[in-house]
């Protein structure tokens, strides 16, 4: 027991000289320094609390606070600086692969006649570029990748998709758009489900217009005849039923940024 | 953790006055209640974020029945904080307030590392069987007097540093959940998205233990503790002729330490 009263000995010995460390003064002064914490700190809560509240009543921009879509677009800003080129999204196992979700269905609740569906390519007037039918995206050697399918609600898949690289597609246009614009936008043939994409995301690599999954036909709650996907964003960006893609110089509007959601929802 | 119960380190004499110890300074003091409501805005707007998916998704329980006899959190909570449909707004607050929280971390860190505080804070060689004897004594078991301590005791100094260590881990799992791509080293460290999921809402539910805990602690330890936090200094009884300030011994040692105090 001796080994524990020198430990005791020691420990007491060195929390004393710690708490020799703190400075004392005597009750008038610390009467004094109390009243002004706790002035300053009433007031610091106060002023957080009317400003947090400024925060949630600000006019909305696109059902949210603007100063939280400042928010948004800062981080935006941010990770785009940050954004290596060729960096790419982690790739799986095909066994990994596990059956998708179906979750939303703007835009692909009206049955279409695959036969007639055509995808028709604008520019930045809106004059149509081009039509095309399955067989000309088809014709483009078909990549399969098995990659992490992520839902802004959280949940997660492991899905095998396969179909043609968007910028080989996109290649054709190049010298009928010159530089290629900024944006594309997407919609479904109805016009009801729309998307916003930056042109980056769109030439990169693993960003595809889609028409299998695990190695199927798509089905037409996952986009039949022809989807996009790509592994960098959510997916509510990934739109389904492509009916026109538009390249333009605008930073198109998209459905669920409309709803309060962020523009850029990359990952 | 209580520390209205603290043994004074120099010898009790008859003679004493009382006199006011700076106990928290006034960075920690001001980092702390910083913390406070943000960490809530966070929680706040990480369950609207969990609760998108409409399911508990790390709810583990007996598939047959449906039974789940655990869940992080249960559908109560969801009911009573209406927190569902709420997505947009959740991940609008969590991703801009969580800067604040990054930077007020970062900050908390840097002022331990620099002042030297982490010397109140750490663990040391005496602390896991100091914390043991607290749990012992804070629960009833044991009657014995508590081990002496600095500012703070064992249990507090294991519990404090393990939440400020569970904050860093807060804050890389967040970045590998938002970031997944761009991240995807940090995410792989975390053993993949999903499992980067479970870690981050598993510490969510250990700042929420902790905060109860803490509650309580705060509670027991008495309205002297509780407004050290608020003016920094604790009152004790000190025998005369023990007081020294820096008017009284302007060579002390200790420049560093009263720089940052607001004496």
């Amino acid at each position: 027991m001796s080994d524990n009263s020198a430990k005791d000995a020691a420990r007491a010995e060195r929390y004393a000289a710690l708490e020799a460390e703190a400075p004392v003064i005597d009750r008038a002064a610390y009467g004094k320094h109390s009243r002004r914490a706790v002035l300053t700190g009433g007031l610091t809560a106060l002023a957080a609390a009317v400003s947090f509240r400024w925060v949630a009543n600000r006019p909305l921009d696109n059902r949210t606070p603007d100063v939280l879509r400042r928010g948004h677009e800062f981080n935006e800003a941010l990770w785009r600086r940050l954004s290596r080129d060729g960096a790419m999204a982690p790739t799986f196992d095909r066994s990994e692969s596990s059956e998708l979700r179906v979750n939303g269905r703007h835009g692909i609740r009206e049955e279409i006649d695959l036969d007639t569906w055509e995808l028709r390519v604008e520019g930045p007037d809106g004059s149509l570029l081009g039509t095309h039918q399955m067989d000309d995206i088809t014709a483009f050697a078909k990549t399969e990748m098995t990659i992490e399918h992520k839902c802004v609600e959280g949940w997660s898949h492991v899905v095998t998709w396969g179909g043609t690289v968007f910028s080989e597609f996109a290649e054709q246009y190049r010298e009928q758009l010159g530089d290629l614009p900024e944006f594309v936008s997407l919609e479904t043939p109805d016009g009801d489900y729309y998307v916003g994409m930056d042109i980056a995301s769109m030439l990169h690599p693993q960003t595809m217009l889609t028409y299998e999954l695990q190695g199927e036909p798509l089905s037409s709650l996952h986009g039949a005849p022809l989807r996009l996907t790509t592994p960098n964003k959510y997916g509510i960006k990934q739109l389904k039923r492509i009916g026109t893609i538009r390249f333009t110089n605008e930073q198109p509007t998209d459905y669920w940024y409309e709803r309060g959601y962020d523009w850029y929802a990359q990952l | 953790m209580s520390t209205t119960e603290q043994q004074p380190v120099w010898p009790v004499e008859d003679e004493t006055e009382k006199v006011a110890v700076l106990k928290h300074t006034r960075a920690s003091r001001w980092m702390h209640w910083i913390n406070f409501p943000l960490l809530t805005i966070m929680i706040y707007s990480g369950l609207r974020i969990y609760w998108a998916d409409l399911r508990d998704p790390f709810g583990f329980g007996v598939g047959l029945v449906g039974w789940h006899w655990f869940d992080f959190l249960p559908d109560v909570i969801n009911e009573e904080l209406s927190l569902d449909r709420k997505l947009a707004k959740g991940m609008a607050y969590h991703f801009t307030f969580g800067w604040l929280f990054v930077i007020n971390g970062v900050a908390y860190a840097l002022y331990t590392w620099r002042s030297g505080e982490w010397r109140q804070l750490l663990p040391d060689r005496y602390s896991a069987r100091d914390a043991v004897e607290v749990v012992k004594h804070d629960l009833f078991i044991r009657n014995k007097p508590l081990p002496p301590q600095a500012r703070y005791n064992g249990a507090q100094r294991w519990s404090y540093s393990i939440i400020i260590g569970l904050g860093g881990i807060a804050v890389l799992t967040g970045f590998a959940i938002y970031k997944p791509t761009q991240l995807n080293f940090l995410t792989t460290l975390f053993g993949g998205y999903e499992s980067s999921r479970t870690i981050h809402f598993a510490v969510t539910m250990a700042f929420i233990g902790f905060f109860v805990i803490h509650l309580l602690q705060v509670a027991r330890a008495g309205w002297g503790n509780f407004t050290s936090m608020v003016t920094g200094y604790q009152l004790v009884d000190r025998p005369v002729g023990r007081r020294t300030t820096d008017e009284d011994t302007p060579d002390a040692p200790r420049t560093d330490e009263l720089e940052n105090a607001d004496v």
